[in-house]
């Protein structure tokens, strides 16, 4: 789950990680409301999205009055920014951040992230700040330093000031520079998160450290345990398609094509999704049902499917393991009578009980097609697709 | 002898009694798996299924000699109880439970860790459909009909992708030695790698399938083992060729966030170490028909 930067901020701030004073602001009203109460004569408005990227965008802008307050956050709000990591369809702006402006003398890049590999924790650093990573990478590759953390004993002091004289930090800075990279690391560990990148990490010119911008990501599979996080999360930044099925316990992800996909497993829908390209088509989304595909479950998928105006067709692939395919088969048949849909449906049923469920696939009356094999439903989805005129 | 569980293989059930582990443990039962008990905390005593019922690990392991155990406990305490299984002197054990928080596996792994190499338990998942020697042992959530005996191993990280390729090869006359899943976590307890060294080992495998996707370092670890140290043939399928970059498609662990992650990538690593791609998911028997079919005329 990804969460906005102010609220990053506000959980990093508790773990001793030093931000800039800031406000979040729902209008322009409020926005100028929040500059005077920090003070200054320099703000930055950021909009706040799930997304990275903002500045090029004009999602960031340094303001010196009132007027040019109101007028950033005017531009800001209530329209769909579009960065080069949102897609072209933007991300909606309902929510901006003003913060005192920052004095720079120098930036860094840091990160911590699961490295899947030494499967612990890694922190990454480097003195080239405000690219990311991969830009770094390529441009940079020696600049980066990496610090893996046993999990035992957890991060200490001597790694963290690793990283702190590794990118020629004075010595006057490296105490704030440690208390920050321990505290990242402490919110990383205590909320169960997946990612923290603080782009920049910036010393500013009065001789502080401050985290100018931050992203935060978190295990889904922790959230039972965190529910603080869990109120951060922010449905208007989801693709509407996802909330809907996430919301009834399906794992879905909206894709651009015309076929819709549902399956059993998440291995066996990505297969489900190649073949379909294989075959010459284009998936419209990944969904898997998940455990036992009964027939409620099946009938939401289908729901969910159908939320999706660009589907032309409909592809189910259900390997029955626990199950029995003429369980799945009847499940199929009532969601297509309750929903009434109209739109092809091609069926390829494997495992358990196979025959029975297509005999009711088949004898069902509905515009059902069944499939023998994998290939087979592909190349039958594609073609029905592509028969199909556009939904109205 | 297949590799892990066998006929003879001595299997304890953690999260016995619970609706999800009795199901479970009755298919495995029924398909003949030597069941031996299982573990309930504070059912200790009891009889479940017709076997006995433990409060701990150690006290069942002392009692029926069990060497195998299987996981169905819920996310929250499943680290919990591979941690206890791997302190009572459990050799192999598979977790089936989805959901388990990452850095409860990071702490998982670093605790097996104590142990010395020979007297470490072996973990495969969590997040899987389980393992099986078919005709022998069933240690998992499988449809067991499905897998015919034979000499091909398989490893994948997704219970029902594995099952196509098992109906695959089905199909075409070809049996499976044992089919392992390692599951679709982003912190498993083994990789495609080291399930690779245990098939190169195993005399009752000819040719080794491996079911991989987009997400994490492993294939590309698997690729090397395989070039530098195996004889035996490896074939490879890669889910998730259309995925998009940084969009988690369904398993906790598939997700491309950096280079090498992507299926193409995989693939182009794989070919590049001598490992025979299947195109697409439809042909993951017929390549390995290819595959045994050249090893027999070498022969």
């Amino acid at each position: 789950m990804d969460i906005h930067e102010y609220q990053a901020k506000e959980l990093l701030s508790k773990f001793g990680v030093p931000i800039p004073r800031g406000g979040l602001a729902y209008s322009p009203e409020q926005a100028t409301y929040r500059a005077n109460e920090i003070g200054g004569n320099a703000w930055v408005v950021k909009a706040q999205i799930h997304a990275g990227a903002r500045g090029k965008a004009g999602g960031v802008k340094i303001c010196r009055s009132d007027e040019e307050i109101w007028s950033a956050a005017d531009g800001m709000l209530g329209k769909k920014l579009v960065t080069i990591q949102t897609g072209p369809q933007g991300k909606l702006v309902s929510r901006l951040y003003v913060e005192e402006a920052t004095n720079i003398d120098k930036e860094f890049y840091l990160s911590l992230t699961m490295d899947r590999g030494k499967e612990r924790i890694a922190v990454v650093a480097s003195a080239a700040g405000g690219m990311d990573i991969e830009e770094i990478s390529a441009k940079d590759p020696d600049s980066i330093m990496t610090v893996i953390v046993d999990p035992a004993v957890g991060m200490q002091g001597f790694q963290a000031r690793e990283i702190a004289f590794g990118l020629g930090i004075e010595p006057e800075l490296v105490n704030k520079f440690e208390r920050t990279i321990l505290g990242c690391y402490r919110a990383f560990r205590d909320l169960d998160a997946t990612m923290v990148e603080i782009n920049p990490l910036v010393i500013t010119k009065e001789g502080g450290v401050v985290a100018l911008d931050a992203k935060m990501s978190f295990d889904d599979n922790a959230l039972f345990r965190r529910p603080q996080i869990s109120e951060l999360r922010d449905k208007s930044q989801e693709d509407s398609r996802e909330t809907y099925a996430s919301d009834r316990g399906l794992s879905y992800v909206g894709l651009e094509g015309d076929i819709g996909c549902i399956v059993n497993g998440a291995g066996l829908a990505m297969a489900t999704l190649d073949m379909t390209k294989v075959s010459g088509g284009q998936p419209a989304n990944f969904l898997d049902i998940g455990g036992g595909a009964s027939p409620e479950r099946v009938q939401k998928s289908f729901r969910a499917v159908l939320r999706d105006d660009n589907v032309k067709a409909i592809l189910v692939n259900v390997f029955a393991g626990i199950n029995r395919c003429d369980w799945v088969a009847k499940g199929v048949v009532l969601a297509i009578q309750e929903l009434e849909v109209k739109r092809p449906v091609i069926v390829r049923l494997a495992g358990t009980n196979v025959e029975e469920g297509r005999k009711i696939i088949a004898e069902s009356g509905l515009n059902l097609e069944t499939a023998e094999n994998l290939r087979d439903a592909a190349e039958k989805a594609v073609a029905a697709a592509k028969q199909t005129p556009a939904a109205a | 002898m297949a590799i892990f569980i066998n006929e003879n293989t001595k299997i304890l059930i953690q999260g016995f009694t619970g609706r999800i582990g009795t199901f479970h443990a009755q298919e495995m039962i029924d398909y003949g798996t030597n069941v031996v008990g299982g573990v309930t905390p504070g059912k200790g005593g009891t009889e479940h299924l017709g076997r006995p019922v433990f409060n701990t690990v150690k006290g069942a392991v002392a009692e029926t000699g069990a060497e195998v155990s299987i996981v169905f406990v819920p996310p929250p305490f499943a680290a919990d109880a591979i941690m206890e299984a791997a302190d009572a002197g459990i050799k192999y054990c598979t977790c089936i439970t989805d959901g388990i928080p990452a850095q409860d596996m990071i702490r998982v792994k670093r605790y097996m860790r104590r142990y010395k190499k020979e007297n470490r338990m072996r973990l495969a998942g969590p997040n899987c459909a389980g393992t099986i020697s078919p005709g022998r042992a069933m240690l998992g959530i499988m449809p067991g009909h499905i897998y015919d005996q034979g000499r091909i191993g398989v490893i994948g990280r997704s219970g029902t992708l594995g099952y196509e390729a098992a109906e695959q090869l089905k199909e075409l006359g070809l049996g499976i030695s044992t089919s392992v899943g390692i599951g679709g976590d982003p912190i498993n307890g083994s990789s495609f790698r080291d399930i690779l060294e245990e098939f190169e080992n195993d005399p009752e495998t000819d040719v080794v399938l491996m079911i991989g996707e987009i997400g994490g370092p492993q294939e590309a670890e698997a690729a090397e083992y395989a070039r530098d140290h195996m004889k035996k043939p490896v074939v490879a399928y890669i889910a998730g060729l259309s995925a998009p970059k940084g969009r988690r498609m369904g398993h906790a662990g598939a997700i491309v966030t950096s280079y090498g992650e992507a299926a193409a990538e995989k693939v182009e690593i794989l070919r590049a170490a001598g490992v025979t791609i299947a195109p697409t998911p439809a042909d993951m028997g017929s390549t390995v028909a290819e595959v045994v079919s050249k090893l027999k005329s070498a022969a």
